[in-house]
This record gives structure tokens, sequence and C-alpha cells, in this order.
């Protein structure tokens, strides 16, 4: 970018002159300055930090290879981001009836919070449900849970994203089984599951099985969809809940990529065509507190998996080497102390999603750290999004900080420094290797300890928690789950056991558990058992008998 | 180091949840102030918790929730203890817990709770003030 | 908690009391002494079975199966972990007991966490007198992990009647981990992970030594190949662990270990007491510190003081 030749003189002019005076004077707050996830910050960018860009290799034009400025040639000019505010309610028919009603209130997409039995293969009567039931979600236990929660609503007309993974295939089958009833065939069927496995072992901790069986659920599924379902997204490779663990944002973009890489490398492995899939993938990222970092950390990220794509995997399509992505602003900024502070916080990391050009953003609520949120916060976080697209202008030209030194120059080092670890997890074979030996899992860890330790140090400074505290009684208005719900769940599943034909459920379910022995695609055999209103703890139990379950490394 | 009592303590994950960021953060306070820190892993049912703190013969027991089952969760395990006459074991608690809830969890006999924000030294100094040796 | 109550508990097999008995023995307290000297008749009855090997080559998991196969076959089951104690911090995370979630309700199941506190060799301190006490709660089989930093950890033998050594396939340095120790310690050796490649290679491998070892021994260790994820080679792994135990039996060896151990154990008690009463002794006297001095200014030989101080501070009558 930058070819002046008296340019580099001309810095050391400034540097020794003009800082150096003023230095003298007025030293800098800090002797040296870093982003939140440890890169050096100059005190100065100029083209000297840019001079090996290559604007057409590099950066190229929104809407094309490599897709470092966007991924619609047209950015927002078009269409604003879709706002999806993630949310989950009690029990199926509190959520339907919420589902009606944002429906009538003309949004389109529905997104679906499960509860954490549901999340884990459970019936809400096991053992482990006690007090979980309904809690951050709605309890799904059958077939009969899933007909509630979608009653009245056209499956033909609604998108729906589903944050589920290790038992994802199960909720599938259902959402088919129901929308089979309502007359609609899956082909039509519009949504998204999480699916991404990998990051609940890291990450997330809503794993089953173990890895190998997992991925091969994971293809089994890609497989079903490409055949019966080309509209529905397969996957959402997640890196959101990597940076919630902890992680910084280099790792962020490296853990992810190197999980959306396995995913390529397995679909390969059972014969899919890259160019075939590879265009339902999704990602999803955070948005943490370090305003610039952040727009570079998208900006590289949409440009590595790109070339990843066209390199490692020679996908011949721009269109599979387009990163489409959701984001959500960072949870674990948000602050319990002065929570009114976290509009604040949300609508910085809201800009700087879409300054980075997401697709979909979900932004927190102020009582994050409090509760699930009451419905007057969520409606503000709502609003912040709102105020970004249609007041502030931000979305009227396409990738507006390209070009700047500093953006650009951070945008490269994220995109090296992530291909480095990249490389790291290569040679230990591949991401799931990596997980297995802990090391991704204690590369996240030591990140989120150094960053508690940098807070408590008072290094970094969280206004309110270790700066500018007030006395504060919490006055806050919490979100409170009825308790009566769980109880209320468990008698359904009881009637339903009693009133469904056992003998069918049987059948299926040793159908299922021969299918899972062998190595014929399962989710045919996981839609039959479905239903005939096996329940999910019961699918699961079969698997977790044939597959075993997965066992966490250690600290 | 030379042997002497040594502060050991066990940090629980009950239920279902997975959010261990916090727990494992805590863990490794701990242990570099010198504790001995047994930590479960995920989804401990109260039962798994007691036995393990009882076996391992632990001054202190952490449990760690943000899920928000700890109204059904806490008491369950502090009843077991009793039960098992171990409740002289120091119980500490952490992640999201509502205000409201904290005075009915001390009742059941949680002895403090840690929310969002806690200095990591101050969950040290508490241990180290009130565990019984 | 008195010492009669203490023996009582253990002896009716209440948990608490038992990692209560522990508890006092990593602390070094005086009633843990006084407990195990009555305990001690009642030891002796359990099979100690060792396992070490390098980090992370699988020995928690193979303990946790091993558990599972000899609950089938109806044997109560004991577990001393150990993990290192930072040597700055003396703090530590205890980190096997993870693995061994799966018997985390069995009443059948104890299972113990350690740090070293210090300790080299791979075991605590207190690990061999844990041990003891586990045995006189009743335990059939007792398993004894060392840290596995792959130092030369061969105290176990010191512990264990059977020792199991594990290695995985890959690197061949774990081959010269081997070799610089622990090779001569093992009764069985196990190569774990048969799932990943080379594993039969790595079979080879130590048969190879073994067939190079020019010590006469009647009892040739096997070479177990096992999956500690899915329970492959279990089985056979267990049916070793007991032909070895039938082995030391039928050819003496358990009784001659047994009458060693005993000789090594009061050897080394002894051996504490005196320093310790010495030093105790010795404690801020003059003469003491004078002699010291002395030495120093090469006015005496350290060779005579000893024998002068040792003569008139613990064998001297009037004092
Ligand atoms: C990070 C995070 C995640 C990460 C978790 C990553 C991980 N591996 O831990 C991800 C993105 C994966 C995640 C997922 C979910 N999350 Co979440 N998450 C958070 C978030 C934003 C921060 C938690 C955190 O790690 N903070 C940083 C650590 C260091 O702090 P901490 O855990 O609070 O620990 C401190 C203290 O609490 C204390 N402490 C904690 N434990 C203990 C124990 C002891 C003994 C002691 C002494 C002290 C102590 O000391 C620590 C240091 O100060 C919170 C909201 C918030 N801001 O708190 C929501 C939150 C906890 N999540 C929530 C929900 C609902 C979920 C999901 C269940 C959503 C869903 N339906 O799928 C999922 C599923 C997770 C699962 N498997 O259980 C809700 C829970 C609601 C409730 N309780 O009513 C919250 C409150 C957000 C909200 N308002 O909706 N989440
Ligand atoms: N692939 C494979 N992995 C295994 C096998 N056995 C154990 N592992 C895995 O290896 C890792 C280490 O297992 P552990 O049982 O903790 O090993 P360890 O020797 O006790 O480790 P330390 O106590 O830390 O030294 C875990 O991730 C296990 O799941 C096996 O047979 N095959
Ligand atoms: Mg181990």
């Amino acid at each position: 970018m930058g070819d002046n030749k008296t340019l580099p003189a001309a810095v050391k002019r400034w540097d020794e002159n003009t800082v150096a005076k003023t230095i003298g004077r007025f030293p800098e707050r800090q002797e040296t300055f870093l982003t939140i996830s440890g890169l050096p910050v100059n005190r100065l960018y100029t083209p000297l930090d840019t001079k090996d860009l290559d604007y057409e290799k590099d950066l190229g034009f929104p809407g094309e290879y490599p897709f470092t400025r966007n991924i619609q040639p047209t950015g927002y000019r078009g269409r604003l981001w879709t706002m999806r505010q993630y949310s989950g309610f009690a029990t199926a028919k509190e959520s339907n009836e919420r589902f009606q009603f944002l429906l009538d209130q003309g949004q389109t997409g529905l997104s679906v919070a499960f509860d954490l039995p549901t999340q884990i293969g459970y019936d809400s009567d096991h053992p482990l449900a006690l007090g979980e039931v309904g809690k951050v979600g709605v309890a799904i236990d059958s077939l009969a849970d899933m007909e509630v929660l979608f009653d009245g609503i056209p499956l033909d007309k609604v998108s729906t994203s589903m944050t589920i993974n290790s038992d994802a295939v199960v909720l599938l089958a259902m959402y088919i089984a129901v929308a089979e009833k309502q007359g609609v065939p899956m082909d039509k069927l519009r949504g998204t599951i999480q699916g991404d496995i990998l990051k609940e072992y890291v990450a997330r901790g809503t794993y089953i099985f173990p890895l190998g069986p997992s991925m091969r659920l994971i293809t089994d599924t890609f497989k079903f969809c490409s055949e019966k379902m080309p509209l529905w997204n397969t996957i959402s490779i997640s890196g959101y809940h990597i940076r919630e663990s902890g992680s910084t944002s280099v790792q962020e973009v490296a853990f992810t990529l190197a999980n959306g890489i396995a995913y390529v490398q397995a679909a390969i492995d059972v014969g899919l065509n890259v160019d075939v899939f590879a265009s339902r993938l999704s990602f999803f990222f955070g948005s943490h507190s370090d305003f610039l970092e952040e727009i570079c950390k998208f900006r590289a990220a949409r440009r590595l998996w790109a070339r990843i794509m066209r390199e490692r995997f020679k996908a011949k399509k721009d269109s599979s080497c387009r990163m489409r992505f959701h984001t959500q602003t960072a949870g674990c900024t948000l602050t319990a102390q002065q929570p009114d502070n976290n509009i604040v916080r949300v609508t910085l990391q809201a800009l700087q999603a879409v300054l980075g050009g997401t697709q979909s953003l979900h932004t927190n609520s102020r009582d994050e750290a409090l509760s699930l949120p009451t419905e007057e916060s969520v409606q503000i976080a709502l609003r912040t999004q709102q105020i970004i697209g249609f007041e502030s202008g931000v979305g009227d030209t396409v990738d507006p900080l390209a070009g700047s030194y500093y953006i650009e120059s951070l945008t490269n080092e994220i995109e090296n420094k992530a291909m480095e670890y990249i490389q790291k997890i290569d040679e230990m074979g591949g991401a799931p290797a990596a997980i297995e030996k802990g090391y991704i899992q204690r590369e996240i860890h030591d990140a989120a300890y150094s960053f508690q330790k940098s807070i408590d140090s008072n290094e970094r400074i969280v206004v309110g928690v270790n700066k500018f505290q007030v006395d504060e009684e919490h006055k806050f208005d919490y979100l409170r789950v009825n308790p009566e719900s769980e109880r209320k769940q468990i008698e359904q599943l009881e009637t339903l056991r009693k009133t469904r034909n056992d003998g069918k459920v049987q059948t299926a379910l040793k159908d299922l558990r021969q299918g899972a022995e062998g190595d014929t695609n399962l989710v045919p055999l996981i839609l039959e058992a479905v239903k005939v209103y096996a329940t999910l703890g019961e699918i699961c139990g079969v698997l977790r008998d044939v597959f075993g379950e997965y066992k966490a490394a250690d600290l | 180091m030379s042997s002497s009592k040594k502060i050991r303590v066990l940090m629980a994950k009950p239920g279902l949840d997975g959010h261990d960021r916090g727990v494992k953060i805590v863990a490794r306070a701990l242990r570099d102030a010198g504790m001995e820190v047994i930590y479960t892993g995920l989804r401990q049912t109260p039962e798994m918790v007691v036995r393990a703190a009882i076996d391992e013969g632990v001054h202190c027991i952490g449990l760690s929730i943000l899920s928000g089952a700890h109204n059904a969760l806490f008491p369950k395990i502090m009843e077991l203890l009793k039960a098992e006459g171990a409740d002289d074991i120091l119980v500490t608690g952490g992640g999201i817990i509502p205000e409201d809830d904290i005075p009915d969890l001390k009742k059941a006999g949680i002895s403090e709770i840690f929310g969002p924000g806690t200095p990591l030294d101050d969950i040290v100094e508490y241990i180290k003030a009130n565990v019984k040796l | 908690m008195s010492v009669a109550e203490l023996i009582e508990g253990v002896l009716n097999q209440k948990r608490r009391y038992l990692a209560r008995l522990i508890s006092l023995i990593e602390n070094e307290d005086i009633r843990a002494l006084e407990a195990l000297s009555q305990l001690y008749k009642h030891t002796g009855k359990g099979h100690i079975i060792g396992v070490t090997g390098p980090p992370g080559s699988g020995k928690s998991s193979l303990v946790t199966k091993l558990t599972a196969e000899f609950r089938k076959r109806s044997k109560t089951i004991g577990i001393v972990c150990v993990d290192p104690s930072s040597p700055f911090t003396g703090g530590a995370l205890l980190g096997d007991r993870i693995r061994m979630q799966e018997h985390s309700l069995d009443d059948e199941v104890y299972v113990r966490s350690m740090g070293t506190r210090g300790h080299l060799g791979g075991l605590a301190r207190a690990t061999s007198d844990a041990v003891r006490a586990i045995d006189a709660f009743g335990k059939d089989i007792i398993f004894v992990e060392t840290v596995g930093t792959g130092q030369s950890e061969v105290e176990v033998i010191d512990v264990a009647h059977t020792v199991i050594v594990t290695d995985v396939p890959g690197s061949g340095d774990d081959i010269q981990a081997i070799k610089a120790g622990i090779m001569e310690i093992a009764d069985i050796f196990v190569v774990n992970k048969s799932d990943l490649a080379g594993a039969d290679k790595k079979v080879t491998e130590i048969n190879a030594m073994l067939d190079i070892d020019p010590r006469e021994r009647a009892w040739r260790p096997p070479v177990v190949l096992t999956n500690a994820r899915t329970g492959d080679g279990i089985p056979e792994l267990v049916d070793n662990i007991l032909a070895h135990l039938e082995h030391l039996k039928e050819s003496g060896l358990l009784q001659k270990k047994g009458l060693q151990r005993s000789r090594d154990e009061l050897h080394e008690l002894m051996k504490y007491k005196l320093t310790k009463e010495l030093s105790q002794k010795l404690q801020g006297k003059p003469e003491y510190e004078k002699a010291i001095k002395m030495i120093a200014k090469r006015k005496q030989d350290p060779y005579t003081v000893a024998e002068q101080l040792i003569a008139e501070f613990l064998f001297s009558e009037t004092r």
C-alpha cells in the first residue's frame, strides 16, 4: 500500500523529535499497550505497516474472494443484518405462545433455547435433571413436546434456529416429524442446528458421546441433509463459546477454524463433495470488548477461512469460501455491578460486529450477570441494534474501516497468529486429537486465568468492578422460572410412557441399536424412533450404551 | 515444601451446568495459594459430591452453579452432608445466585456465596480464615 | 475424634473414619501412629497393585477399568492416586479422581487423592501408611497410582505386590524412560492405547528388551495390550495380575518380600525415630553449636565429633 521512500526517515524523525519531547514532559499512561488479547499496540501506524499488503489479493472487493471486506457485495445497503435474540422459556406451551407473538410482530426467524437435560440427552425425570428442567430453555422429552412447541406455526414459512449439539440429530428428527404432520415435506424446511460438537468438548460442556461417534452423527446428518434437506444449515461452527470460556481473539479464530477444518475433512472423508456442502456451513463469533481488535478479528477470520477452503480443500466455487457468521456480544464482559453500564458495553460490541460485517447479531441484556433477561432488558438490547442499524449510518458503506493502517496491520497479525496455531494443531493430528490431548482446553484455561489475574491486580480496569465502584443494592427484577414446571413436565412424560405403543418403541430402539453398532446412516432410524414417541432420553440412552460417553480431560 | 497441614478443597459442579470457566479459575487460585484441590469435573449429583468430599477428607467444598439449579441442589448437598455427620466441612458456593436466594441457602448451611466480579484473593482469604483444620 | 473412635470406625468400615485417618497420616499427626500400630494386626490381606508410567499414558483410566473388572469378580477396591505438589507453593491439583467417576457411588470402592508434598520417588511420604489404613479397612485390592512424571518412580515397589508399568505407542523416548529404571520394577507391562498406531510395534520392542535382560527370572513380565477407553484387554490384564499374585505365593516370594519389607520398614522407622530423637536432644545445646564451629575451623573433625555426640546424647545413662 505505501511505497513512500522517504517515509521511514520521516517516521524516525517524528519519533525522535516530536514524540520524545512530549514524552519527556507527559509520560504515556503505560509503558506498553496491549490489546485485550495481549497483542502489542504501537503508538502510531503508518503506510509502512501495510506495505506488503496487496489490495486485490488480500482485501479484494466485497462479495468476492477472499471476502475480507464482506461476503455481500453491497454490505448492509441491501438489507441490515438479522437481529436475532436467543432465548428460552420453560415449557413448550409458553414458548409456543411467545413464538406466535413474535410471528404476529412480523418476525420470520425463530430461535430455540433448550434446557440442559434436553441438551445432554436426558429425560426430565433423570436424577441429574433435578432442578434443571425448563430452567435455561424449553424442556423436550419427546415428539409430543415438539408438537406443542410448534403448534400452529407453519414450518414451511419460518426458519428455525436450534441451539442443540450432541443430540442435535434427535431434535432435527423431531422437527422433521412435526413438519410431516403439518404436511410440510422436509425439503421445504429452513433453519439451523448448531451441531458443533467439537467446541462442546472444549468450551460449552453439553457433550454426550466420545469424539468418534459424535463425528459420525455429524457426518450422518451432513449426508442426510445434503440429499433431503437442501435448505437446512447443518452446522454453526462456534467460536463464541470458546471466547466466552476465556480465550484470546487469536485463539477464538484459530480453534474455531481448526474445528471447521475437522468438519470439512470429515465430510470429505465420507464422500461428500466440498462444493456441495460448504456453502451450508456457518460460523458464530463473539464480540468482546477491544473495539478495534474485534473488527480486525472478523475480517481476519473471513479471509483465513476463504484461503483455507480454496487452498487446502480446493473448493472451486467462491460460495464455498464465503464465511457467513452470526455474532453475539460478549456476556463475560458484562458485570453484575452497576448493570446499566452493560447497555453501553453492548452498544460498543454490537457496533464492532457491524463494522466487522456480521450477518446476524444477538445483543445481550444488561442483566446478563444476574439472571435470564427480563423482557424490558431484552427490549433495550434489541433497540440497541436498531439504533445502530437505523440511526448511526455505519451500515451505509461497506467495510468503512478498511485501509486504516492499524486495522489492516492488526487484521494481518491476527490471521498470521491464528494460522500458527492451526499449524500446531495440524501437527498434533487436527482439532479432535488436540482436544483429546486437552491441549485446546489448557490454552483457553491459561488465557482465562491470566485474564482474571489482570483484573484482580488492577492491571486491567473493569468499570464498576475494580474501579469506580459504588455501594449498591440490587433492586433488580429477576426473571424467575416457575418451579412447578419441572413437576408438570415430569407428569406429562409419565403419561406419555403409559399411553404410547410400547411395542413399537422397543422395536424402533432395537433397530437403532443395531444401526449404531453397524455403520448405516442413523438419521432415518432416529426419525422412526421419534415418530413412535420414543423419548429423547431413551434414544440417547441406546446411543450411550453403544457409543459410551465422553470423559473430559482434567485441568 | 515439607509436609504440614494442608487445606484440602473439593471444587464441584453439581447438576448439568457446563459453565466451568469460573470454577477452574478458582481451583487454580486455591492451588496457587498452597491448597490441595480436587476438581470433580461436570455433572455431579449431590450424592457424588458428598461421597467425594468424605473420601478425600476435605476441609472445604466449593460448589459452583451458574445455570439456576442452586435452590434444588445446594440444600440437597447440605442435607446429605448432615446425614453423613460431615457437616463440619466448610461449604462455599459461587456463580450466578440471585441475592434473594442467598438467605435461604445460608440457612441451609452454605457459609458464603461469591458472585461474579469477586477477586480470587477474597475467596482464598475467606477459605483460609474459615476452614477448620 | 479419639484414636479409639478412629480405630473402631475403620474396622467397622466407616469411610469417613478411614478418610480421617489418612488425613492424620498425611499431617504426621501423632494419633495416626497410635492408630496404625493398633490396626497393624488387621493388615496384610489386601493385594496391592502399583501402577506407574509416563504422564497421560492412561494410568487412571486403566485403574478405573481394572476396578470395574475386579468388581465384576466381587472384589472390593481401594485406590490411592498421587499427584505432584508444586515445589513453590505446596499446592496441588489432584486430577486423577476425575477419571474414576463411574465408581463414584459404589460403596465398595474408596478413592483417595494425594499430593506428593515434596516427597520424591513417585509417591507421597504418606502413601504407604495410607495403603495400610485401607488394607485394615478391608479392601481386597488396593491400587496405587504414582505421580507419572516420567522420572524414575521406583518407590512403588516397596509398597506394591504387583507393579504394572504402562506405556503407549509412539515416541521412542518412552523406551528410554523405561530403560532408565522402570524396566526393572515391572511385573507386568501394559501397552495402553491399543487403538493408536504403533501399538504392536511397542509390544515387540518391550519383548525384545525383556529378551536381552540378563537376570535369571522365574517370572517373565508379560506385555499386555489394552485400550483403557473401551476396556479391551482388561480381563486379560486382570488374569495376569492374578497369575502374578499366584506366582508370588507359590514361589515363596510373597513371604520373602514380606520379610524384606518388614525388615526395611523397621529399619526405616528406627532410623527416623533415632534421628528425630537425636535432633530433639541436640536442639539448641551449646556443646552442639560449639562443636560445629570447631569443625568448621578445622580444630576438630566431624567423624570423631559424631561418635562423641551420639554416645553422649543418645546412649549416655546420665542424660
Ligand atoms: C461465559 C458464559 C457462558 C459460556 C461458558 C463457558 C465455560 N466453559 O464456562 C458459554 C457461552 C458456553 C455459555 C453457555 C450457556 N450459558 Co452462559 N454465561 C456465561 C457468562 C456470560 C459468564 C460466566 C463466566 O464464565 N464468567 C467469568 C467467570 C470467571 O466468572 P464466574 O463463573 O461468575 O465465577 C466467579 C464468581 O462467580 C465466583 N465463583 C464461581 N464459582 C464459584 C465457586 C466457588 C466455590 C466460589 C467460592 C466462587 C465461585 O468466583 C469467580 C471469580 O470471581 C454468564 C453471565 C455472566 N456475565 O456471568 C452466562 C450465564 C451464566 N449463562 C447462562 C445460560 C442460560 C447459558 C446456557 C445454558 C444457554 C442455553 N440455554 O443453552 C448455555 C449452556 C451452558 C451449559 N453447558 O451449561 C445464563 C444462566 C441463567 C440463570 N442462571 O438463570 C447466564 C447468567 C446468562 C444469562 N443472563 O442468561 N455461557
Ligand atoms: N486413545 C486412547 N486414549 C486413552 C486410552 N486410555 C486413556 N486414554 C486417554 O489418555 C488421556 C490420559 O489418560 P489418564 O488415564 O488420565 O492418564 P494418566 O496416566 O493417569 O495421566 P496422569 O495421571 O496425568 O499422568 C485421557 O484423555 C484418556 O481418555 C486408550 O486406550 N486409548
Ligand atoms: Mg492419572
